[in-house]
């Protein structure tokens, strides 16, 4: 297996053209024959990372598949660069997507048992217009309620690549 | 200590002379500052979860007459402001006050495994507590354009794919219209050639393309040839595209078309 180019800077060089994250089948797909396993593409960004130790950035692994972005700790600098103030969401909007996360797929009748309130329907519209979440179906009771479930770019807009690494919750269950 | 109301809607605390911003732990919370509070409360659950937690009791172990006299004190309170209710803290008030019944009415049934009134609402609170915890945690979890910034904006000058625009059939055909009209002007002439091939002229075509590289669409057509002649020029250049071995390029939309050899 040899490339013209070293495979570890093939792949540096796509992850910083892609506007979109390079699932290990993506990058694969670079080559015409000869295809690095996954395996050594795997090592090869591994080797990256770690040529990155004094870099501000890093190949992070998210739900879409490996994205070079900033590393943590530059956000006071960087948002001054775009205008628009940081993102803050409600603590209605946080619950709300809290539980979708964790007990999806749920209706809004689930959220609304857990919370005490009624769904705000601002929000889940929100939700599904920032591609978060998805209805993935109908419960097959009365009134055929829908279930939502959250999406690949929920995942990765928290720097997520699958569900079990949201933080586990406290186990409060009563017995 | 002085409360002091600095307009309706705004509470401020002036204690020795230094403003309080903060409440502090074991304050009791006046009404007239409950209308500020109640706003950050996210429903009847995380009210309730407050005045438990002020009172510093263990949510397992409720003292449902306290505390269901307070909740119902303050909804009280919030009805005399004229505040808004929502019905979810009505229902909770009736919910507390039914458990408090039944803990009050001795159980007339000797059933020791007879449920704690409270364990319902105890449950509840807890997977709602979870639930609050978790979105918390959630809000510190780095997240894009406030903690992480994609590495975005790198300037390549890998050369793109130059994508040709594609010709609408209705085009090709509006051209044809045209260069039928001009072939009109000699409609009087009698054409006595041999009967026109298709396919040679296809040759035709391809060989000019060959040797030039491109050929303007209209100058594919011999007006002396008539009709005759423009259908059998046009139907070799449909030919030779279908068989994939020239490509019909138009630059923009009523731009000159070109026939040009199959870029590999």
């Amino acid at each position: 297996m040899s490339y013209s180019k070293p495979l570890n800077l093939i792949i540096e060089g796509a992850l910083l053209a892609s506007e979109h994250p390079l699932s290990l089948q993506d990058i694969a797909n670079l080559f015409d024959n000869d295809k690095p396993s996954k395996n050594e593409i795997q090592k090869a960004i591994d080797m990256l990372n770690s040529n990155y130790a004094n870099h501000s950035f890093e190949i992070v692994n998210v739900a879409s598949g490996f994205r070079m972005q900033v590393k943590k700790g530059y956000d006071d600098w960087i948002s001054k660069l775009n205008k628009q103030s940081s993102t803050r969401y409600s603590k209605a909007f946080l619950e709300t997507l809290v539980i979708i996360a964790y007990k999806q797929p749920v209706t809004r009748g689930d959220i609304e048992e857990i919370r005490g309130v009624s769904v705000n329907p601002q929000i889940i519209r929100n939700m599904i217009e920032f591609e978060w979440i998805k209805v993935v179906g109908h419960k097959e009771t009365p009134g055929k309620p829908e279930l939502l479930a959250t999406t690949k770019k929920f995942l990765d807009y928290f720097n997520l690549k699958s569900l079990s690494d949201l933080p586990p919750p406290a186990d409060l269950e009563i017995s | 200590m002085n409360i002091s109301n600095v307009n309706n809607n705004d509470v401020s605390i002036i204690f020795n002379g230094k403003k309080i911003t903060d409440i502090p732990e074991d304050l009791f919370i006046p009404p007239e500052a409950l209308r500020v509070i109640i706003e950050q409360f996210e429903g009847p659950l995380d009210l309730l979860l407050y005045l438990i937690k002020k009172q510093n009791i263990d949510v397992v172990d409720i003292p449902i007459l306290p505390i269901t006299n307070q909740y119902v004190e303050y909804i009280n309170m919030m009805q005399q402001m004229q505040f808004e209710l929502a019905s979810d803290y009505l229902v909770m008030a009736s919910t507390l006050a039914e458990i408090k019944s039944r803990m009050l009415v001795p159980n007339e049934v000797e059933d020791d495994e007879e449920e704690d009134p409270r364990a319902n609402l105890i449950k509840r609170l807890m997977e709602y507590q979870k639930y609050k915890d978790l979105s918390e945690q959630l809000d510190e979890i780095p997240r894009l354009n406030r903690d992480t910034f994609i590495v975005s904006k790198i300037f390549t000058n890998i050369e793109k794919k130059e994508y040709l625009p594609s010709i609408d059939l209705q085009e090709l055909e509006n051209a044809f219209q045209e260069v039928l009209k001009r072939a009109e002007i000699f409609a009087s002439h009698e054409i006595q050639t041999e009967t026109l091939s298709v396919r040679e002229r296809m040759s035709l075509i391809l060989d000019i393309i060959n040797k030039n590289g491109t050929i303007k669409f209209i100058d594919c057509f011999t007006y002396e040839e008539g009709r005759m002649g423009v259908i059998v020029t046009f139907l070799a250049i449909l030919e030779l595209s279908k068989e994939s071995l020239i490509d019909i390029v138009q630059n923009q939309d009523y731009s000159m078309i070109y026939l040009q050899s199959l870029k590999s």
